[in-house]
């Protein structure tokens, strides 16, 4: 038993803070965020550079070979420097559900390009508002053999302006399954849509038979499986944020004076802070269970990721507003980062569902898991 | 990152877990709160004589120098073979007056009273604080006055659980009102036979008494029974409470199991429990709640484990347990419609205790707000309020009724 990152791991993250501190500063975020470009693309290829994309991913495809620890480790960097980059997207669901599928040429091919970022990826799952509850898709894909014809449209896809191709969510004959589609091919029509975080840019995609390799494999199950993957990822980087946003509104507590005195000595300040600091240990606590799990491969991950989730995303939120809360009308300026992260945590939060659809999936899998314990007693 | 045993520590794990199944015995009509102690006693003698006492204690005390994790995974099968509850009772002598002594005791002191604790002999309580001095532990007024190779005692304290059965205490006193208060204070170890020691049980708001009120009248206790040099006790008294916090935090349940249980069999006006929308909303954050504080309190252990004292960061899990636990009981008593006001509604009356108890889970070993200040201080370095009385002579503090 060691419940938590090994020294060697800490070591790493050392050297990420260190580089990340350096390179991945909040003018490169506002950078994104206040033009047309749709990541920064220097940083991309510094984290290529680095071998970071492909940390998880084995060495027969590109990668590090190294596991998913490192690979949460890092997440919890890049979150809490609000790096503008498709890395979630990429790294956390397109390689994973990638790795996920049987291993034909569609994945031989792009999981390479994925580990060393020469290609992005985003997930094209949400057909509008509600768009987690992937059980009825409108989506269509049809053929045989692997070569599919992908129609439909997914609207939100976050980072789907920088991708290069999508894990589209389609069904064939009623049965929910993922596809690959190169962005570049014919068929597919992508608008930008204005959103509450453009340092992460939000796409429409429109697929009218647009050419698509089916994951092979790949069925429901394994789509909850992705999406419990996906938010054990995403958790450490919304806890990443979340500290980042806690260590703000720590530092100007500190810094700020009235009624002459500094106003963390006030107790209305101190306590919100103290419940913060709180709230970020259960949370880490919480993503250590389900990096665990991932890493381990057990069978709690469902409970575990959800948890994971749910504590992370409800984190992210509390940590970026009262950051800004604490920094008193500064906080509701364009000047200051508050508002930064407080995008940021609302659109992580709607990446990969909502908290209620997550709460479901919880209850789900307790159930599953209570009523096989009872089989197995 | 592993929450699994390693091959060592599961078999490790079966060792323990045979142990106590052939070693467990039927405290139930014997151990109540408040009543009785001899089960407590009794259990950690039985612990001590099979070699499964005090496991992570040096040898030469009673102990097996057994590691952290080794004794997490004892703890564990005593809590799945439902004698927990006994070495949890205990966790004051264990947890606190024997870890203040191995800390900072003489080495007369710990081969006086280290190896007796091991073996079930002796129960400890803690003489901390008083009617006008909890949270504010500094600002007690129980004087100690030198005479000779002794000290004499006179004061009151209060909210001390098991004083009722407590052989020995470990006391905080006012040897210097002329300094400022966190100055003046000194620690020792207390006989709770001596003469002038009286105890009265205070009736809690729960119906139990766990808690005391002490009463020390002209109370010698010799010198050699300090712990610490005359006037830092301040600093022995935090060694104390760091352990203490540590320990409140992973001794009390989270009640999932028991709101889950509940949901599957109350029958709401729409249906069972467990379809109800809200109630599955309610479900889902307790168990992430729940979930959550399991795993802080083994990353706290990780951490002892890896030879770190508890620190500041043990306030973190307290503060997370009271308030919520409050609030999820209120919500479980809430399933339970008019028929929860009645005791027996649901499980001999766990649930109802539960209720009560946790009133006290928000302010025993520092109330939620004195966690807050601590974490606020000394985690996040945030600045101290102003303080009045920190640089003034004990004795020139203003004081109100």
């Amino acid at each position: 038993m060691q419940f938590n990152f090994s020294e060697d791991q800490e070591a790493m993250r050392e050297e990420v803070r260190k580089l990340l501190a350096k390179e991945s500063t909040s003018r490169r975020v506002r950078d994104v965020l206040e033009s047309d470009r749709t990541l920064d693309k220097d940083l991309w290829q510094l984290l290529a550079d680095q071998g970071w994309q492909g940390i998880a991913i084995d060495e027969v495809h590109g990668g590090a070979g190294a596991g998913y620890l490192e690979l949460c480790v890092l997440a919890e960097e890049l979150g809490r420097t609000l790096a503008p980059l498709p890395f979630s997207s990429s790294v956390f669901v397109a390689a994973e559900a990638l790795k996920l599928a049987q291993e034909t040429p569609v994945v031989s091919s792009w999981l390479p390009k994925v580990a060393s970022g020469e290609a992005i990826g985003c997930f094209a799952i949400a057909e509008g508002v509600g768009g987690a509850h992937w059980g009825a898709l409108k989506c269509v894909a049809e053929g045989s053999g692997g070569a599919f014809a992908v129609s439909g449209t997914k609207s939100v896809v976050i980072d789907g302006m920088s991708a290069d191709f999508a894990i589209v969510a389609a069904q064939t004959n009623g049965t929910p399954g993922l596809f690959l589609v190169d962005l570049m091919d014919g068929g597919v029509r992508r608008e930008h849509i204005d959103g509450i975080d453009e340092s992460r840019p939000l796409a429409c995609l429109a697929f009218d038979n647009a050419a698509a390799d089916q994951l092979g494999g790949v069925g429901p199950a394994e789509i909850d499986q992705l999406l419990d993957r996906a938010a054990t990822l995403m958790a450490f980087e919304q806890l990443g944020g979340a500290s980042a946003a806690l260590e703000m509104g720590v530092a100007y507590a500190k810094e700020r004076y009235a009624f002459g005195r500094q106003i963390g000595s006030f107790q209305s300040i101190k306590h919100k802070l103290a419940d913060l600091y709180a709230e970020v240990e259960l949370t880490r606590s919480n993503c250590f269970m389900a990096a665990w799990a991932l890493s381990s491969g057990d069978a709690s991950l469902a409970e575990a990721a959800a948890s994971a989730r749910l504590s992370a995303s409800k984190l992210y939120f509390n940590c970026a507003k009262e950051n800004i809360q604490v920094h008193g009308g500064m906080g509701f300026t364009w000047e200051l980062d508050g508002h930064l992260h407080y995008r940021r945590a609302r659109l992580l939060s709607a990446a990969l569902g909502g908290s209620t659809y997550w709460r479901e999936r919880l209850l789900t899998a307790l159930s599953r898991r209570n009523s096989s314990d009872t089989r197995a007693a | 990152m592993n929450f699994d045993d390693t091959p060592a520590e599961a078999e490790y794990r079966q060792r323990a877990r045979a142990w106590i199944e052939g070693n467990t015995f039927d405290f139930r009509g014997e151990f109540v709160s408040g009543k009785n102690f001899d089960p407590i006693r009794k259990w950690q003698r039985i612990k001590h004589d099979g070699g499964w006492g005090c496991l992570h204690w040096p040898r030469e005390y009673g102990g097996q120098e057994a590691s952290q994790i080794e004794n997490l995974i004892f703890s564990q099968e005593e809590a799945r073979a439902g004698i927990g509850i006994l070495s949890v009772a205990n966790s004051i002598t264990l947890g606190m007056a024997a870890a203040t002594i191995m800390h900072c005791g003489t080495q007369e002191q710990k081969d006086a009273h280290l190896e007796k604790i091991a073996r079930g002999e002796k129960i400890w309580c803690q003489l901390f604080s008083e009617p006008v001095a909890g949270s504010d532990l500094a600002g007690i007024k129980t004087r100690a006055e030198r005479d000779g190779d002794d000290w004499i005692v006179n004061g009151q304290k209060v909210w001390t659980s098991y004083a009722q059965f407590a052989d020995w205490a470990i006391l905080v006193t006012r040897s210097d009102p002329n300094v400022p208060k966190h100055k003046g204070l000194t620690y020792f170890l207390l006989d709770m036979k001596s003469p002038g020691v009286e105890v009265r049980p205070i009736l809690q708001a729960s119906g139990g008494s766990d808690f005391n009120e002490v009463f020390l009248n002209d109370v010698r206790i010799p010198d050699a029974n300090r712990v610490g040099e005359v006037g830092e006790g301040w600093g022995v008294a935090l060694t104390t409470l760091m352990n203490e916090r540590a320990a409140i935090a992973s001794v009390f349940p989270t009640n999932f199991d028991d709101i889950w249980s509940l949901t599957h069999e109350v029958e709401l006006s729409n249906g069972p429990a467990i379809q109800d929308g809200a109630v599955r909303s309610m479900l889902a954050d307790w168990y992430v709640w729940h979930k959550g504080m399991d795993a802080l309190s083994l990353r706290l252990q990780s951490a002892l484990s890896q030879g770190r004292e508890p620190g500041p960061e043990a306030s973190a899990g307290k503060l997370l347990l009271g308030a919520r636990r409050q609030q999820y009981l209120e919500h479980a008593f809430d399933l339970l419609d008019i028929g929860g006001a009645a005791t027996s509604a649901y499980d001999d009356g766990a649930l109802q205790f539960a209720y009560l108890r946790v009133i006290g889970n928000r302010l025993e070993g520092g109330t939620d707000e004195i966690l807050r200040n601590i974490l606020g201080e000394r985690v996040l370095g945030l600045p101290p309020e102003p303080r009045v009385d920190k640089a003034t002579p004990f004795n020139e503090i203003p004081v109100g009724r």
